[in-house]
């Protein structure tokens, strides 16, 4: 059995966390803040393809096929904040971390990439454009936060804008993996019968299922934690308004 | 003949700094085993082994050998307390996560209706690997469950309630998906047949007995009832050898069984929960290895902890 993997646009405890860092050290934080800035450009080059492509073909259906490969790029590239977090430079657990960019990845490659026929459903624009403008905000809130100039409204961006951003990501998910559904049931993607030598089998239909259904006890707990945070942060950010 | 100066130890909350409980005339010998069941008189609820009584709010709790005014504390003792939540006793936790896997293959090498297709119920399979796997892994856990009633003594008295929960899940759920393979009526029996299966349970047995003989010697070092931790050393007995090589044999032999039954059954199930037993195995030696290096000097150079010379 494998584990239930999921893709929102969260990325929960890192964050008062990375804002109380005690410092990495010159050379990581510079690293890191090099990092960040490219994920930062990255996802706005993705957002500017969007744009783009949305006034060019004049409609929002299809406009995946423009930005396939940036997303899939800096999606991606995410997986190296699991390294940033068991080398110790960030200071967030390598489990929770580990697991919301691997159900990020997941989405990106295992459901949007290898099912070919989902990927003009509009569901997936919906994630895409979540993923988007939380991940520009979110990874220019570490930029600022590195260099200890972070602007109130980045931070406000960041803890409020996921009350609309979140539910839009998540539903954008679900109906993209059951758009899937029927093609990988048809075609047995990823799936192993018996008999066989490994004697070992695995349903990817029934999978993705499982992954659906997980998204019912997690979110609601991601998403109120995130809530909670905001109470926290930005309650303490009204003593000091434009911190600059 | 001098006078006894009696403590006073009084228990708060450490949220609330509130005063849970007063006593007074405390013995200065009083252990903290003793005042908690002092404190488990004025609420039953908590029995001494839920009990943590700590110095500090934050700080560790305090051990039940820890005496009175040996404590950093004036005749007035402050405590706090921390509910540790429902427990349960070693004896109980290994018996339920040893009864469960043993108890559910046989539901599945019987096969029972609902588990595979209806013509299948109650039906055996014909290979004989398939037998021998249940026999196997039976006697494993069988071996187990003896082991923890009379041989093992343990150090801590409990375990807390939701841990039991989920490494039952564990044992119970990866006992039920490795079964189901073995004994599906789809099984593909080993590739290099009956020598595979041979080979590998011969490696079983000796690692079995491995096992229970490592499980006996260290019982042994703590025969008098002493609590001190001591230098296990190899004995008459072949299979304790392994100590001049590593300092938890017991684990490598329980890899080696784990991985013999691989070998034997040929099933990628079982592959998996043997590599995730041996991580978990390595970290467990690793931790008790530095531990003996560094309350013992003389602690033998030679020894790695889970794997001669490698790991």
């Amino acid at each position: 059995m494998a584990a239930p993997a999921k893709g929102t646009s969260r990325t929960a405890q890192n964050d008062v966390a990375s804002i109380k860092k005690k410092g990495p050290g010159a050379l990581a934080t510079a690293y890191l803040v090099i990092y960040n800035v490219v994920m930062t450009a990255g996802w706005l080059v993705i957002a500017v393809g969007l744009v783009r492509a949305y006034l060019s073909k004049g409609s929002y259906h299809g406009l995946y096929y423009s930005i396939e490969r940036p997303l899939k790029f800096f999606q991606t590239g995410a997986l190296l904040e699991i390294l940033h977090c068991a080398v110790g430079i960030v200071p967030s657990s390598v489990v929770l971390t580990g697991f919301q960019v691997m159900s990020r990845v997941f989405l990106t490659w295992a459901v949007t990439h290898s099912v070919r026929e989902v990927q003009s459903e509009d569901s997936v624009l919906l994630f895409v454009v979540a993923w988007t403008v939380t991940e520009i905000i979110r990874y220019s809130f570490y930029t600022f936060s590195l260099l200890n100039h972070l602007p109130y409204l980045i931070k406000w961006a960041r803890y409020t804008l996921f009350i609309v951003l979140y539910p839009m990501g998540v539903t954008g998910e679900l109906l993209t993996i059951y758009a899937a559904l029927p093609y990988v049931q048809k075609t047995g993607l990823y799936s192993v019968t018996l008999p066989n030598k490994y004697n070992f089998s695995f349903d990817y239909y029934t999978f993705l299922i499982l992954v659906m259904v997980s998204y019912i006890p997690l979110f609601p707990q991601l998403y109120f934690h995130m809530m909670r945070q905001r109470k926290k942060v930005l309650a303490s950010g009204e003593e000091h308004q434009k911190s600059n | 003949m001098s006078r006894v100066t009696f403590f006073e130890v009084e228990i708060l909350d450490p949220k609330t700094k509130g005063q849970l409980c007063f006593l007074d005339k405390v013995e200065p010998h009083a252990t903290i085993g003793e005042i908690k069941c002092l404190f488990h008189k004025a609420y039953p609820q908590w029995y001494p082994s839920r009990q943590a009584l700590k110095l500090d709010p934050k700080g560790k709790a305090l051990k039940d050998d820890e005496i009175l005014q040996n404590l950093p504390v004036g005749t007035t003792a402050t405590l706090y307390f921390k509910d540790l939540g429902p427990q349960v006793g070693w004896t109980m936790v290994f018996l339920s996560e040893y009864a469960g896997p043993l108890f559910i293959y046989l539901l599945f090498y019987f096969r029972l209706p609902y588990i595979y297709r209806h013509k299948h119920a109650f039906t055996s399979s014909p290979y004989p690997a398939v037998t021998l796997a249940c026999v196997c892994h039976s006697i494993h856990y069988i071996k187990r469950l003896v082991e923890t009633i009379f041989v093992h003594r343990f150090s801590h008295g409990t375990m807390p309630l939701r841990n039991i929960v989920r490494n039952c899940l564990y044992y119970w759920g990866f006992a039920a998906w490795l079964a189901y393979y073995i004994n599906h009526p789809l099984y593909t029996p080993p590739y290099y047949g009956n020598k595979q299966v041979n080979y590998a349970l011969a490696m079983f047995v000796i690692c079995q007995a491995g096992n229970f003989s490592i499980n006996l010697t260290l019982n042994n070092l703590r025969s008098d009832g002493s609590k001190a931790r001591k230098i296990p050393y190899p004995t008459k007995n072949p299979f304790t050898w392994l100590f001049f090589f590593v300092s938890c044999p017991n684990y490598t032999y329980e890899a080696g069984a784990w991985f013999s039954f691989t070998i034997m059954t040929q099933c990628v199930p079982v592959g998996l929960f043997t590599l995730i037993g041996f991580i978990q195995m390595t970290i467990w030696a690793k931790g008790k290895h530095y531990t003996y290096i560094r309350e013992f000097k003389e602690y033998p150079d030679l020894r790695m902890p889970i794997i001669p010379f490698l790991l």
